[in-house]
């Protein structure tokens, strides 16, 4: 409870942090960026839109400190303004559609990537030394230190361009729209493919890593020796006496791995030009919308620390260890 | 002290070379930063004039290529590893010296101190990098300083973490208690007693960093946030991404920077694979008692051994 605790605590702060840096950053520019763009739009903006964008930034007349409050209060509500780029749209209505394909994206591919990881870790550290031990964790380590996005543009000119077998571009085919038909979620997944299994590649040597060396450890013990001694099936004893005990340091790394799986995700996205958070962050800031921008930084900020949060309340559950401190 | 033996200067490089895989690593590192050196050299005069028709397959004329606005691709690739690797080396130091100044720093002084320092760097630990670089470098004017500053600041807390817990369990040991009760000063033993010990493991954090550094920069110039007509790995793929060699098929404006950029990061990581394995005694034994185990006829083993009399180890 009081790990759970001091993590949370630990959270927050993160948070305020984040929601602090999107309020000062705007204000070590020179000038008001809210003036500064409205020259950008060249009179596109009416002096309502102009007010509440001040509005929403803060950047009223009065002092810092009020400034501040108003800004918190802003965000406290979930109101960040409208979209400049894509005016006048909510940059809520932009970011609600974002997340769902970043979410899927990026559940696809952590899950998978540490499932598959872990389970050729399992393997390559059963069996030190053969055929398998000496190929994957090489070629995996070289493969995971190509670029993310480098690897998404081999495939999408390999697979995409050359060989035609993938769709090059957005979540689903273009001749659908969303609904729950067999045909929209086929094409949904068929879209996957691609930059889900470059993330995927590119992240799976690290897990095949991890799990390899604390089997090594693990396989050393006396419980392992007593198992094999007992005469008990190698499957039994690979999974239930030596994985399952090896599985928990890996299991420690998940937390951290998620944001940097989603920076590898944000390159990817734009590489694919799959509709997630990170394709609009990029659009968001070539474009100069900066509520957008701001937006989406805090909400992929704040996704990724509820992620690591719900990560730290599972390692509670799985290690009695933690629970008794 | 099982890394002191090792961790103290000469004796460590020399470990270092007669490992394979830093041989493997120490080769391709050397030849990119030869091909640093030397680009001006063999690629003279400026890597960005018009040389050819656009996109161009690679021929005898020019070795790559060349990409979407008519540049030679091998010149480009040459001469774009200063670049790349000029940013990789600094921001690396500099990510390895912060988190050595500021992880040391809470680990030797420990109390009130540690508490504020360690909950600053597990903070900044938590907030992901990738979105902050990218809003940082967006309000930042765009140039060299911004990256190697918004860089560093974004990635010191997992070293600094390393380095904190390292010295913490350095303080603790009999040499260190021995200096403090013959009178030295923290600053002596901060720098003769405590670092040369990690010696070793600021090495590969140097490494990482700079694998990391690299892999961040060419991340940020290919979504734009660099100067542009600078001619660096990162920018080259971005104009390649730009002037849509995916869908004109010239795969030799994009491959060959990646390319390097993978190779360079893969020889760094060969050279850290190396490191752990002489500091950490037990990766090496792990190696030996596979040799005599495959002597003995005895194959490949899962638990603890059981060598016959007479050959232990």
């Amino acid at each position: 409870m009081k790990y759970v605790l001091r993590q949370l605590g630990l959270y927050l702060l993160a948070a305020w942090v984040s929601v602090t840096l999107n309020f000062v950053l705007p204000r070590t520019m020179p000038g008001d960026p809210v003036t500064a763009l409205v020259g950008k739009m060249r009179g596109r903006l009416d002096p309502q839109a102009i007010e509440a964008l001040k509005a929403t930034f803060g950047f009223t007349k009065g002092p810092l400190i009020q400034q501040y409050w108003q800004y918190l209060s802003h965000v406290m509500r979930g109101d960040f303004g409208l979209s400049l780029s894509a005016y006048p749209v909510k940059v809520t209505t932009i970011i609600s559609t974002a997340l769902g394909w970043t979410l899927l994206l990026g559940l696809v591919v952590i899950v998978l990537s540490f499932v598959i990881g872990t389970a050729l870790g399992v393997l390559v550290g059963w069996k030190r030394g053969g055929l398998l031990d000496s190929i994957l964790p090489g070629f995996l380590s070289f493969v995971g230190s190509f670029p993310y996005f480098f690897l998404a543009m081999l495939a999408l000119f390999g697979l995409g361009f050359e060989l035609k077998w993938f769709p090059m571009a957005h979540a689903y085919s273009d001749a659908l729209s969303p609904s729950m038909s067999w045909a929209f979620v086929g094409s949904v997944l068929y879209h996957l493919v691609l930059p889900a299994g470059t993330v995927i590649l590119v992240s799976v040597g690290g897990w095949l890593i991890g799990m390899r060396s604390t089997m090594v450890g693990v396989l050393a013990e006396d419980y392992v020796t007593m198992a094999e001694a007992k005469g008990l099936s190698e499957r039994r004893v690979m999974y239930r006496y030596a994985a399952r005990n090896a599985i928990l340091p890996n299991m420690t790394q998940f937390g951290m791995s998620i944001g940097f799986v989603f920076g590898g995700q944000i390159l990817t996205e734009i590489v694919f030009s799959y509709p997630g958070l990170g394709f609009y962050l990029v659009r968001a800031v070539n474009a100069h919308d900066y509520p957008l921008m701001q937006a989406l930084f805090l909400m992929i900020t704040l996704a990724i620390l509820v992620a690591n949060f719900i990560m730290d309340l599972l390692y509670v559950r799985l290690d009695p260890r933690v629970r008794a401190s | 002290m099982a890394d002191t033996e090792y961790a103290t200067g000469a004796r460590f490089f020399r470990a270092l070379l007669r490992q394979k895989k830093a041989a493997t690593g120490a080769v391709i590192l050397l030849f990119f930063l030869a091909l640093a050196l030397l680009a001006p050299l063999a690629f003279p005069g400026d890597p960005t004039r018009f040389v050819a028709r656009q996109n161009q397959a690679p021929s005898a004329r020019h070795l790559l290529g060349t990409n979407g606005q008519g540049q030679d691709v091998l010149a480009q690739l040459a001469l774009g590893a200063r670049t790349s690797l000029f940013v990789g080396f600094s921001v690396g130091f500099l990510i390895t010296l912060l988190g050595l100044a500021i992880g040391m720093t809470a680990g030797y002084l420990g109390g009130l101190a540690d508490g504020l320092l360690n909950t600053f760097t597990n903070v900044f630990l938590i907030i992901p990098a990738l979105p902050l670089l990218i809003t940082l470098a967006s309000f930042l004017p765009p140039g060299a300083t911004t990256v190697a500053l918004v860089l560093t600041a974004t990635s010191w807390a997992w070293p600094a973490r390393v380095f904190r817990a390292q010295t913490l369990s350095l303080r603790e040991k009999d040499f260190v208690a021995a200096a403090l009760a013959s009178g030295e000063g923290s600053r002596r033993i901060i720098f003769a007693e405590i670092l040369p010990n990690m010696l070793s493991l600021v090495v590969s954090s140097f490494f990482g960093n700079v694998v990391y550094a690299i892999g961040a920069d060419v991340g940020l110039a290919f979504l734009g946030f660099e100067d542009l007509n600078k001619v660096s790995w990162g920018t080259m793929l971005y104009w390649s991404q730009n002037n849509s060699a995916l869908l004109t098929g010239s795969w030799w404006t994009f491959v060959p920077p990646g390319l390097c950029v993978a190779l360079v990061a893969f020889a760094m990581t060969m050279l850290i694979y190396a490191i752990d394995e002489i500091t950490n005694p037990r990766l090496r034994s792990e190696k030996e008692i596979a040799g005599v185990l495959k002597k003995l006829g005895l194959g490949q083993r899962r638990s603890t051994p059981v060598l016959p009399y007479g050959n232990e180890r």
